[in-house]
């Protein structure tokens, strides 16, 4: 690199003169920032302690990350003999004055992580307590809605329903369709094997009805519609609409709980309809190409294969999944601080909750009803 | 290879040209000037505060300034050069910017926030950087107690100081501010008013800044621009803009809220 003279640099007058060091340059953080700069002026400063003379009085400029150099390596003392210009002096005392040694960082102790594990058993606990609150809180407001059905936010309602489940259609059904073309090319593998190609049905119509169409809906819609209402509700924190509202004495639940709590449990057992739809299409397609089984037949023994109660287990599971999913997304984002790092958390956290919910109650409803539909 | 650092303030160049700028929004329905053929040479040295009603376009010419908008017509010189010559690697150490709500990044420490533009270089060792940003952290009348919270756990004043110390990080010749003091009491305002005082003295700054603060006004400019009519219509001592002869201007400083921040002109004889 071409040395400009604008390059910070140094030159060290022979013995006689008693070994002054004279810089030249730019002494700033604009130049230090080119590579290998700063470190080979730190190689080759002249570190003879305090007896040194320095003459700053030819450098260009001097800013304070340059004097901070300066300081540090004089080992946080003035030499004896310094000649500077005022504004020099100036930025040199100034660092002088601000430079002081930073108290390390405790290092974490085995009680420091026993202390982390209380805090967060008790975080646990106070998300628990916040969620039964919340379930609690609901519930009068459905008698409130009981009690005057006209006054009700209508219009929240169906704006929720439209956004949650008439733009998460076009989503849900490739999802499904392609889980159901996966699924049933995987099952025509083995059953190929047996010769028990006309069981396809059965498999297909009982794993995507009963398990999979709720799943799937559940999960996708966990997704983008769990993390939207958290998101939509604590911005309203971040920018104080929450309060604006309790100062109108409007309640949080009735007018942003309730609404999408409904629309979810009306638009989550649709959706997992329409995806368990979509899936068996797809796999009809699927076994129609690998098996030849025709379209036809396929659905001619879907009846006979999957029973009804498969069906209105598998739609009202989804109810309960839409429900929760609405919860959980209204928790956290009543729960987020007014600062955007907060919101962020708070969306990756509602998320997963809820996704993980979703799957401990699927499980569940898997154990209360074993011997249901099959 | 040209020099990493500008031309420092004993260059010749103004520190800031701006010739015959368009700034053009292109709404759905229509097409917004905001500034037509805008003219505005910025000398070293000098803290020139731009005024102008809501809508008249202050925070856009700052933009433009930063090279955060582009123009449409016309062109913007810092120290004679393109804002494109001057933005990328090492920018801090050429202009620094002090947003309305501070802008510090909420993710990192007051002290990470004002390091961050040291840390990217990668040049430096992470000791020398974290004394530097202690060194500014202190010059803005911040404690160093304070170097470990969080932007969301600091107060209105003291988010400006810290996003103040990060724009200063590097030395930049030229400072811009958005309105320094909105948002302030007026106490922590007057406190912010005298270390940009300070700070321009001891560090040769040139700054400009956006202001609808009478007092701010008064106390800290060398020089006040007034735009209006999408262009700069007056850019004066203030002595002389409040004698300009405009609706704009005598409704500005002539009308009420103009009387008391008047008295402070003859208190304080460093703004003229």
């Amino acid at each position: 690199m071409a040395t400009t003279d604008l390059t910070p640099r140094f030159e060290q007058a022979p013995a006689a003169q008693g070994h002054a060091v004279r810089l030249f340059g730019e002494w700033t953080a604009g130049q230090f920032a080119r590579p290998h700069l700063f470190r080979d002026l730190l190689r080759t400063l002249p570190r003879a302690g305090a007896k040194l003379a320095w003459d700053l009085r030819e450098a260009v400029l001097l800013d304070h990350v340059g004097a901070q150099l300066l300081w540090d390596h004089w080992g946080h003392r003035w030499p004896e003999q310094l000649e500077v210009l005022p504004p020099q002096r100036a930025i040199l005392e100034r660092v002088a004055q601000f430079t002081q040694v930073r108290p390390r960082r405790r290092k974490t102790r085995a009680k420091d992580l026993y202390l982390g594990f209380g805090a967060l058993l008790l975080r646990a606990f106070d998300h628990l307590k916040g969620f039964v609150q919340l379930i609690g809180q609901l519930t009068l407001d459905l008698r409130e809605l009981a009690r005057a059905p006209h006054q009700a936010p209508w219009r929240d309602f169906s704006g929720h329903l439209y956004r949650i489940g008439a733009m998460a259609l076009p989503i849900t059904a490739l999802v499904g369709g392609l889980i159901g073309v996966v699924l049933a090319y995987l099952t025509a593998q083995q059953l190929r094997q047996f010769g028990a190609d006309a069981y396809i049905v059965d498999i297909l119509g009982v794993a995507l009805v009963r398990e999979l169409g709720p799943m799937l809906g559940a999960i996708l819609i966990a997704g983008r519609s769990g993390s939207a209402i958290t998101a939509q509700i604590g911005v309203m924190r971040v920018t104080d609409e929450l309060d604006a509202m309790r100062v109108m004495g409007i309640s949080h639940t009735y007018r942003l709980v309730m609404p999408r709590a409904m629309a979810l449990s009306i638009a989550m057992p649709l959706i997992s309809a329409w995806t368990t739809v979509a899936g068996l299409i797809g796999g009809m397609i699927a076994a129609d190409l690998s098996l030849g089984i025709s379209p036809l037949f396929f659905m001619r023994a879907l009846p006979d294969a999957v029973r009804v109660s498969n069906l209105v287990l598998g739609l009202s599971k989804s109810v309960v999944f839409g429900i929760l999913i609405a919860l959980i997304g209204c928790h956290f984002g009543l729960r987020v601080q007014p600062n955007t790092q907060s919101l962020g958390q708070g969306t990756t956290a509602s998320v997963v909750t809820a996704i993980t919910v979703v799957i401990l109650v699927d499980a569940l409803f898997a154990i209360l009803f074993s011997n249901v539909g099959i | 290879m040209e020099p990493v650092a500008p031309p420092r303030p004993h260059g010749r160049n103004p520190m800031v040209e701006i010739h015959k700028l368009w700034s053009v929004f292109d709404m759905p329905d229509r097409r917004l000037v905001i500034h037509k053929d805008l003219d505005l040479v910025v000398q070293r040295g000098e803290v020139l505060s731009i005024v102008g009603g809501s809508g008249s376009g202050k925070t856009v010419l700052l933009r433009q300034i930063l090279g955060l908008e582009h123009p449409h017509k016309g062109h913007v010189r810092i120290m004679g050069q393109t804002v494109g010559q001057l933005s990328g690697r090492g920018a801090s150490s050429r202009i620094g910017m002090l947003f309305q709500h501070g802008a510090l990044f909420s993710a990192f420490t007051v002290l990470e926030n004002i390091a961050f533009p040291l840390r990217e270089l990668k040049t430096l060792p992470h000791k020398l950087i974290v004394e530097a940003a202690m060194v500014k952290l202190q010059m803005v009348g911040l404690k160093p107690a304070d170097a470990d919270k969080m932007p969301s756990e600091l107060s209105g004043g003291m988010i400006k100081r810290a996003a103040l110390a990060r724009a200063l990080i590097m030395d930049p010749p030229l400072l811009l501010l958005d309105e320094p003091t909105a948002g302030l009491d007026p106490d922590s305002s007057d406190g912010f008013v005298n270390l940009l005082r300070s700070l321009h003295r001891d560090l040769a700054l040139t700054v400009i800044m956006v202001t609808h603060d009478l007092d701010t006004l008064f106390e800290l400019s060398t020089r006040i621009a007034v735009l209006a009519d999408q262009r700069v219509i007056v850019n004066d001592k203030p002595r002389e803009v409040i004698a300009y002869r405009h609706p704009f201007v005598e409704d500005f400083f002539l009308g009420e809220r103009g009387q008391r921040a008047m008295e402070l002109l003859r208190e304080y004889p460093f703004a003229i």
